[in-house]
């Protein structure tokens, strides 16, 4: 008893005695100037997109700019056919990419022979690292033409040909996501379904992937942040017309193309009508993030 | 012997700055820049003096040399009155015709400037309406604020107000690609495109279309006869430092503007 009593204070005496601790003080303003990098980049980005945008905000209206159908510089600046593209692009990607990407993820996670995952995986962390002006290169040369003749237009550089190269540039973020959350899993998930008498793949779609959900739905948005992001390629593919899109065989400009095609050479409010377009793409990567939030949480 | 080498790192670090300002800075207009470039290179081995070419615009270029931020600007389109001051000398360093360029394939040799107005108003919509097959025509253009589109709707009156601004009529459903690279590369693969681009970027690639029965070409566009063409401009202030002043007067010598010509652009002296 007095001897675990003399313990126990020697122990807590350690605390106190090093109130003044120079090495771990260093070391937790270190940690804190990491963390506060990334806040301080996204904090000057915002502060330095709203500051340019507004005067276009203020010049043309806000409800003129995210409303309106034309885009003629210097007299209009409406971004709607814009924000319709951007929108339906990356849906269309997601509708094609996320079943593809969550199928392989089961697929290398699950059933995948070693030989065949061990040539699966590095192809797709291959595809990850390959550069977006290469994807669409590979577009404007195999997907583009391939469009052409397929439908018989005269044009391939169409929203559909932007969604089949968003889709397979997706498709790394996803299934590489996906299958580490599916690997996480505790054994005894699958186990237990297995001597309930479930087949594997009953298993692997009824508890598994819906064990897996807040994983593969982060995989998801980060999918849909690269596509709705995603510029050099879309350029190159998509034919950046301003104007509405009448069916997905039509060119069309998505936020990002706007922004980076009219950057180089726009003066004045034309400029600010740029930055105005990227607060817009700003708002939809919050809210994008703002739900993934909210569906995880109610989750957990 | 530690000394004299911390000595010469000094004298070194000190010699930098005055080696980087005697580098001569050029920004602005792509178009430009696809000349000056050269014309960069060959002054380096002549003069072995360093030359720095960006391409960022002729807006910005024209905004470059006001501001100071480089030496000389770029322009490949007239410069208006209010991007203007007193200070700024424009000077004209060579001539470009802009060609109306269709792809290989396409039978098409001769459009008037009135029918390539209409073909970028959307307002003629089929090869067949002038002389093709019949199928639809892919038009390609620039992207707002480019000088080659701008100079191009400029020479075409492909204008009108809008809310007191001009601004373009082309078509907004006409394929838009920035550089002429990008309208080349969509031009050399689509058989029903039309795009136009400078006259010194027209190679194998695709096929520039005769206006008005004149083809582009430097003699044509020199003698007056090719409608489609505009001035590649230089503009400097009058603070700029005297390296910049030689490398305007190497560009307007007579070796400068062999340079140009071989460039494919067309010379002013």
């Amino acid at each position: 008893m007095d001897t675990a009593t003399k313990i126990r204070t020697a122990n807590i005496k350690i605390k106190p005695n090093k109130s003044f601790d120079p090495i771990g003080m260093a070391f937790h303003a270190l940690f804190l100037c990491s963390a506060m990098v990334g806040v301080i980049s996204v904090a000057t980005i915002g502060w330095f997109v709203f500051q340019e945008g507004l005067p276009a905000f203020s010049e043309a209206g806000v409800v003129n700019l995210i409303t309106g159908r034309e885009w003629l510089p210097p007299a209009l600046y409406g971004i709607f056919p814009m924000i319709v593209a951007s929108l339906i692009s990356t849906l269309g990607a997601v509708m094609i990419g996320v079943p593809i990407a969550i199928l392989t993820a089961v697929f290398l996670a699950e059933l995948a022979p070693k030989w065949l995952a061990n040539i699966v995986r590095p192809a797709v962390e291959l595809l990850a690292g390959i550069p977006s002006v290469v994807y669409g290169f590979f577009g404007l040369v195999i997907i583009v033409p391939a469009i052409e003749t397929l439908f018989n237009i005269p044009a391939g550089n169409t929203v559909l040909a932007g969604i089949i190269v968003l889709a397979i540039m997706i498709l790394p973020t996803v299934i590489t996501i996906s299958e580490t959350s599916i690997r996480a899993l505790p054994a005894t998930y699958k186990e237990g379904a297995l001597a309930l008498g479930a087949s594997h793949i009953y298993s692997i779609f009824k508890v598994l992937v819906p064990a897996a959900k807040s994983g593969i739905l982060t995989g998801v948005a980060l999918g849909i942040a690269r596509a709705i992001g995603e510029t050099m390629a879309i350029i190159m593919v998509m034919g950046n017309a301003p104007a509405m899109p009448g069916s997905l065989l039509e060119p069309a400009r998505t936020l990002t193309a706007n922004i980076a095609m009219e950057m180089a050479y726009a003066t004045g409010i034309h400029a600010s009508a740029l930055y105005s377009t990227g607060i817009v793409l700003l708002a939809f990567i919050v809210l994008l993030n703002a739900s993934l939030l909210y569906v995880n949480r109610t989750r957990a | 012997m530690k000394k004299v080498i911390g000595l010469l790192t000094a004298v070194g670090l000190m010699a930098t700055p005055l080696v980087q300002a005697s580098t001569v800075t050029v920004s602005g207009s792509t178009s430009v820049a696809h000349v000056m470039e050269v014309l960069a290179e060959n002054y380096q081995n002549s003069a072995n003096k360093n030359v720095e070419v960006q391409s960022t615009g002729s807006s910005a270029g024209i905004r470059a040399a006001k501001d100071g931020t480089s030496m000389l600007g770029m322009s490949s389109r007239n410069v208006k009155d209010n991007e203007l001051t007193s200070d700024i000398k424009e000077v004209v360093i060579a001539r470009d015709g802009i060609a109306a360029a269709v792809n290989n394939a396409n039978p098409v040799k001769n459009l008037t400037q009135e029918q390539i107005a209409k073909i970028y108003r959307g307002e003629i919509k089929n090869w067949s309406e002038v002389g093709g097959e019949a199928r639809p025509i892919v038009v390609v253009t620039r992207e707002a604020g480019s000088g080659t589109r701008g100079a191009f709707e400029e020479i075409m009156k492909l204008q009108r107000t809008v809310n007191g601004h001009k601004v373009t009529a082309i078509s907004p459903t006409a394929q838009v690609g920035n550089g002429n690279g990008m309208i080349k590369t969509i031009v050399a693969n689509n058989p029903y495109a039309i795009g136009y681009i400078s006259l010194g970027s027209v190679d194998d690639s695709l096929r520039a279309i005769d206006v008005d029965g004149v083809a582009a070409s430097d003699t044509n566009i020199a003698a007056g006869d090719y409608k489609i063409a505009r001035p590649f401009i230089v503009l400097m202030d009058k603070s700029a430092p005297d390296s910049a002043k030689q490398f305007i007067d190497y560009i307007m010598s007579n070796d400068g503007q062999s340079i140009v010509a071989a460039e494919g652009y067309i010379r002013v002296q």
